[in-house]
């Protein structure tokens, strides 16, 4: 608690302990002078998970083993937190404004779960909004990295602990009888004789006069009633009946619809407009404007933006990476691959090298923000994981001071990592100063395919070698386009790594790439280097980042090595891993998943394996690669082999919520699949052919798994681990190794159909198609 | 301007909209009703299914002007109407397996769900896999698998 001296605190009390929570570790809080019940904590007072060394292993350990993101973040957390606060309202409601984005992941869900766990209240009666840009909690309102549930675990918990005792106190002084004799239940305190109040009445006379310093016990997991239990997202009932506000959903005055026509290659520019007076004069239009990177105009429907785009003319001048497609790229990547170390004498050695397309991180939600610029403050509205540095940004922009500008943080419709830039509400910014109005700006589908953010090329070379029965040495070298980690994590960064036990001169992504892999198997000599070609593609963190396409590489060459020492994919894991939670992911994946049975020719399974984020996930999965399969129909789809059955088991250390832990390993395996078999970009003279989700193959009902099971290891800690991302790359690689077994050739370019352009392109130009006029024709 | 009449979720209603203007942004833009999502006006993504006369149908393929005075729109807030409970069967089954995720394709997905369930009937038959398999609509956070139960379990109560 470095922090203590500069929190607003003017004196400390020990409160009692509201009940019987003895011989626990207290953890400091505020109350907050505020006329209801308000509490605060330091947002990072407490890492769920502080690193830890791990037991020696044969292999050296990696940075990964050492110290991972999560802990990272944590770290660089700790001396720059700001407060957060629970509040208890006069209806016995509490409030929590998250400094976190809420975007399919059940953040919003977990956190109302500790509120309501560690206050006695239940859930409906927690309320969770998304906070503003906070500019004092600096690097603490990042949501990325699997980081959320293990940051905030012990923080919410502690203010809503406070709470909760506080209310305490404040029936027992009311009744004068000890606290010690008083118990809370459904946001009620109870106390000798049947007397009650509840949360709501005492709330006003639980509130501070000043803010003080208090500390409290937290609840043990053996006394958990909410936490570890099965809930239903918050957001279900808003969800099914389309009440759910998202950013295009949002009522701002006078902030009317705003599209972008916008050039044939990535991040081209405008030389200039031939015909704005023409569009000016559409049904509808009102403004036309050029802005950095396209021509906006703004109408009073979307529909009419999309009409303008079809007529706009425009000269375009040139992008970023006009000469580039996808061969120039791969050939780029290969003459920057960094050099094997292990020279394959003496020993039997495996070399494999595989590629992996350009992948779109586009959610479904069509990026969007809403800004109103005045010329003395500005406000915005847009789903953001990194909000303190958007507005930085965007007031610099836009030369207003940083508290001109408002940032709001909106629910948005998935993220994948998308949501970690602001370019489209700093877009909105422009564009809304530029024409002096409030707009509503969003992309186009197919802006998002050929402009948005993209998880790059790259490619991953293996050498594996092995004599007697072990594997001596384990070489992978990876090789990228670079990933955009321009949104910030830098500062953190900086601020932190001169204290990794990372040695040498690590560039910023070859230290995120340091931290997050690691392999888990005891090879011998172990090497995992990155490298990366820095192409200005607009690329960005894709959900598990590196992981995908590592652990691809690495499960398919962990699956030859068995084949050429003449054993069972599992039982050769079960052989080497050195990870004791994988170990037990594995074997219950095993036995649950059938593991062995016999299958008709065409038809394997596979398995995957990948610790993160302080977790763990086995994934074991069915294909079927039969002809009738990979043949069968599908109108303006692609088919090809189907996923059949999959399995994912997690050991997420403490899962808060398992409902919602499966959806994140359910979504996990369809991007697996994806990745694997179908969703890729091609990128053509400085641009990707796809436009549409007709183009970009992502898993559609067709083709996701008829049974898929998601099982939920016993708690291994009392702290959770990251989730969100931890499914993807098990997955992805049981995927790809079944396939391999399946055709009987280990795949070595990803998607597997990504050599076959599937789809007539769009035109690049309009930039945005004009919607069909037959949708009554298509009936059901 | 040219002004057109139809039946929205139960009631007639009269919006004022130039004759090309796909009936997604008559909805959302004009009317205000957003629970029909825009995911990428080319009928594709199907987040924007409703029903026309019952049927599943994407507004934002189709211009306001061959929307007649007696067709009856529904989008996910008058789903339960037609039910006359507070939920649709479908929409209490995406609760139960709780479906969503971001939720920002679901109510497309139910709606879509609820014509295919009410077509195969119409033809005889039960919801069977290979039909919940002809359904387009992408769910980018992959809720696929709940997707498919909820389906069949909403189909019971339907």
């Amino acid at each position: 608690m470095a922090e203590q001296s500069r929190s607003p605190q003017d004196r400390a009390e020990e409160p009692s302990d509201g009940g019987s929570r003895p011989g626990r570790r207290r953890f400091l809080g505020y109350l907050l002078a505020a006329p209801t019940l308000a509490v605060a904590v330091d947002w990072a007072a407490g890492a769920a998970d502080p690193p830890q060394a791990q037991a020696a292993v044969p292999s050296l350990p990696q940075p990964e083993d050492l110290f991972d993101l999560g802990d990272l973040q944590n770290l660089a957390a700790a001396p720059t937190a700001g407060l957060i606060a629970v509040r208890v309202n006069t209806d016995g409601t509490a409030y929590f404004a998250v400094p976190r984005a809420e975007v399919g992941q059940g953040m919003t869900t977990a956190i109302a779960m500790m509120v309501a766990e560690e206050l006695d209240l239940p859930m409906d009666k927690v309320s969770v909004a998304l906070a503003d840009a906070r500019p004092e909690l600096l690097m603490n309102q990042l949501t990325g990295g699997s980081n959320s549930m293990r940051s905030m675990y012990i923080p919410v918990r502690t203010a809503a602990a406070i709470a909760r005792q506080r209310l305490v106190d404040t029936a027992a002084a009311q009744w004068g009888v000890p606290a010690s004799e008083l118990t809370t239940r459904g946001g009620v305190v109870t106390g000798p004789g049947g007397r009650a109040a509840d949360y709501g009445s005492l709330t006003a006379a639980a509130a501070s006069a000043q803010t003080v310093a208090v500390t409290a016990r937290l609840k043990p997991s053996s006394e958990f009633a909410v936490l570890g239990t099965p809930q239903n997202r918050i957001d279900a009932y808003d969800i099914v009946t389309g009440r759910k506000q998202f950013g295009m959903d949002m009522q701002v005055p006078n902030a009317k619809p705003t599209m972008v026509a916008r050039p044939p290659t990535i991040n081209g520019t405008v030389v200039s407009v031939n015909n704005a007076d023409t569009v000016r004069a559409m049904p509808g239009v009102t403004d036309v404007a050029a802005i950095t990177h396209g021509v906006a105009v703004r109408a009073e429907t979307f529909g009419q933006c999309i009409d303008a785009i079809q007529v706009l003319d425009v000269t375009w001048g040139p992008g970023t990476v006009d000469g580039e497609s996808d061969a120039t790229v791969e050939s780029k990547l290969r003459a920057a691959q960094l050099p094997m170390t292990v020279p394959p004498l003496l020993t039997e050695s495996i070399d494999a090298e595989f590629t992996f397309a350009f992948a779109s991180n586009s959610p479904l939600e069509p990026d969007n923000a809403i800004a109103d610029v005045r010329s003395d403050s500005a406000e915005i509205w847009a789903s953001l994981k990194v909000p303190i540095v958007a507005q930085e940004e965007i007031a610099k922009q836009l030369g207003l001071p940083v508290d001109a500008v408002k940032v709001h943080v909106i629910q948005g419709g998935g993220s994948f990592g998308r949501h970690l830039f602001h370019d489209v509400a700093a877009e909105a910014a422009e564009t809304s100063q530029k024409m002096g109005k409030p707009v509503r700006l969003s992309w186009s589908r197919t802006d998002n395919f050929r402009q948005g953010r993209t998880h790059p090329m790259c490619i991953s070379r293996v050498r594996a070698t092995y004599a007697l029965g072990n594997v001596i040495s384990y070489e992978q070298r990876h090789t990228s386009v670079q990933t955009d980690f321009g949104h910030g994590l830098g500062e953190m960064i900086t601020a932190t790594a001169a204290h990794l036990p990372v040695a040498g001169n690590l560039s910023f992504a070859e230290t995120i790439f340091e931290l997050t892999q690691s392999s888990p198997y005891d090879f011998g000599i172990t090497t995992q280097l990155l490298n990366e070609v820095p192409l200005q593609f607009n690329t960005g963190s894709m959900r598990n980042i590196y992981s995908p396409n590592v652990v691809c590489a690495q499960e398919l060459v962990v699956d030859r090595l068995a084949e050429k020492m003449g054993k069972d994919p599992v039982q050769f894991r079960r052989e080497f891993l050195k990870d004791q939670r994988l170990l037990a992911v594995l074997d219950k994946a095993a036995e649950a998943g059938g593991w062995g049975r016999a299958m008709p020719a065409g038809i394997a399974q596979g398995i995957g394996l990948h610790a993160e984020y302080r977790g763990a996930a086995a994934a074991l999965v069915e294909i079927d690669c039969t002809p009738e399969t990979v043949n069968r129909p599908i109108r303006d789809g692609v088919s090809g082999p189907r996923v059949t059955k999959a399995l994912i088991v997690v050991d997420a250390g403490f899962a808060i919520n398992p409902r919602g832990l499966e959806a994140q390993m359910i979504g996990g395996m369809q991007d697996g699949i994806a990745l694997a078999l179908t969703s890729s970009l091609h990128i053509e003279n400085g641009i990707p052919l796809e436009g549409s989700w007709d183009d970009y193959f992502y898993t559609r009902e067709w083709n996701s798994p008829l049974d898929l099971q998601v099982i939920v290891m016993p708690n291994t800690s009392d702290n959770p681990s990251g989730a969100g991302e931890l499914g993807v790359a098990p997955s992805f690689a049981a995927v790809a190794c079944a396939y391999a077994r399946a055709t009987g050739t280990m795949p070595t370019r990803f998607p597997i159909n990504h050599g076959t352009l599937g789809f007539v392109p769009l035109p690049l130009e309009p930039s945005t198609p004009q919607s069909p006029t037959d949708g009554l024709d298509q009936t059901f | 301007m040219p002004t057109h009449t139809f039946m929205l979720n139960g009631r007639q209603i009269t919006v004022e909209a130039e004759d090309n203007v796909r009936l997604l942004w008559v909805l959302r833009d004009l009317l205000g009703v957003t629970g029909p999502k825009y995911g990428c006006a080319l009928d594709v993504c199907k987040a924007c299914t409703c029903h026309i006369n019952g049927k599943a149908f994407n507004p934002c393929s189709v211009q306001v002007k061959d929307i007649g005075p007696t067709d009856e729109i529904t989008t996910i807030e008058g789903l339960p109407a037609t039910v006359g409970q507070e939920l649709h069967p479908m929409q209490q089954a995406w609760l139960d397996y709780d479906v969503a995720q971001c939720g920002y394709c679901q109510p497309g997905q139910i709606m879509a769900a609820v014509a295919k369930v009410e077509q195969v009937r119409a033809a005889g038959r039960e919801i069977s896999d290979a039909d919940i398999d002809e359904l387009r609509n992408i769910c980018r956070c992959g809720t696929y698998s709940r997707i498919r139960e909820a389906i069949k379990a909403g189909a019971k109560n339907m």
